[in-house]
């Protein structure tokens, strides 16, 4: 078999070819620093296996595989702990590899890779990215902190800071309410005033301009009422 | 403050000592060369630029063994994407870090 390594970093490219070299029976083709390398290069070549960064600068690794036709298997690498799921959308992509890559994991991809048939994520990596869409870290006192996404039931904005409640326990956190809400998954989540987000479904009833969740009385802002209106399943 | 190492690379290298010799080689040319390029984005203020230079410089964090580094670097990224630069001192102290321990390789 044969494989190309696109990666943008002179260092990711020397250490995967160590992995291949070292571990796999796979011949290396071609290292490109770019996309548009890579893609001009399968303009006219063909190969089993790429190892794609995803994050490069002008042209993403889902840029590259969006242009190319016919793309073969394809192992993303990336710095990202928070794997993307919008790699789930590619039939190609076999598996990822977060960097640094170790030794365990690169030949879990390499066996993924070599399994006939096997061109889609793997249920345990889809698995790991569900996680990651249903919990988030928060940096208190210099320790990262896991908040299940679902038991939080209103963010509000305070100044430099934001007050998180959960079912269980409130945090204050060092961060700002848009931050937050690119963390949330916006059909459970909706910002109600400028500050505060509420999860719509903790919602016990509704007034004109406030909405209560547990025992707080929430403000809901002229704006964002229709919004709001829309989301109840309304008899 | 977490300090550098090369276990990551010690590890990857085993007894190839050539190999060893190529990641110290191209870290002792490409983390001075994101450097300085993270350095002429933040002239600019090119917050969009700064963030593509931090994200690729994560790996170098975990290479050289500066775990909590990274998550450091990770907020530091997201700040950028959120046009603050909250946490720049943080991370530029991480720059020093390395930069001192490549230098000494």
């Amino acid at each position: 078999m044969n494989c190309i390594i696109i990666d943008d970093e002179e260092m990711a490219r020397a250490i995967l070819s160590q992995f291949i070299s070292k571990n796999t029976d796979l011949v290396i083709d071609g290292e490109f620093s770019n996309a548009m390398g890579a893609i001009k290069y399968l303009n006219q070549n063909e190969t089993d296996l790429i190892f794609l960064d995803i994050h490069m600068p002008d042209f993403t690794g889902f840029d590259f595989i969006q242009t190319i036709k016919n793309p073969p298997k394809i192992i993303l690498v990336t710095s990202d702990k928070n794997f993307a799921i919008e790699a789930f959308e590619y039939e190609c992509i076999v598996d990822y590899l977060v960097k640094p890559i170790t030794h365990d994991r690169f030949i879990k991809a390499i066996q993924k890779a070599n399994t006939p048939g096997s061109n889609s994520i793997p249920k345990e990596v889809k698995k790991q990215a569900e996680d990651n869409k249903n919990e988030f870290y928060v940096n208190i006192d210099r320790r990262l902190i896991k908040i299940e996404i679902p038991s939080v039931t209103i963010v509000e904005a305070k100044g430099d800071y934001i007050h998180i409640k959960t079912e269980h326990k409130n945090y204050i956190v060092h961060s700002t309410l848009k931050k937050i809400e690119d963390k949330l998954p916006p059909d459970l989540f909706l910002k109600v005033h400028r500050s505060y987000i509420i999860n719509t479904k903790k919602i016990i009833d509704i007034e004109d301009n406030s909405v209560l969740i547990g025992k707080d009385v929430i403000p809901v802002s002229r704006s964002n009422r229709p919004e709001l209106m829309k989301r109840l399943n309304l008899l | 403050m977490e300090e550098a190492n090369m276990t990551y690379i010690n590890e990857l290298s085993g007894d190839n000592i050539e190999f060893k010799n190529k990641i110290i080689s191209i870290l002792k040319t490409e983390l001075p060369d994101e450097i300085q390029q993270y350095n002429h984005h933040k002239k600019q203020a090119d917050f969009a630029q700064m963030q593509q230079i931090v994200h690729k410089l994560k790996h170098k964090i975990t290479v050289l063994g500066l775990e909590k580094s990274y998550y450091l670097a990770e907020e530091y990224e997201s700040n950028l994407k959120n046009n603050t630069t909250e946490l720049q001192i943080d991370f530029e102290n991480v720059l020093e870090i390395m930069q001192e321990f490549v230098i000494q390789l």
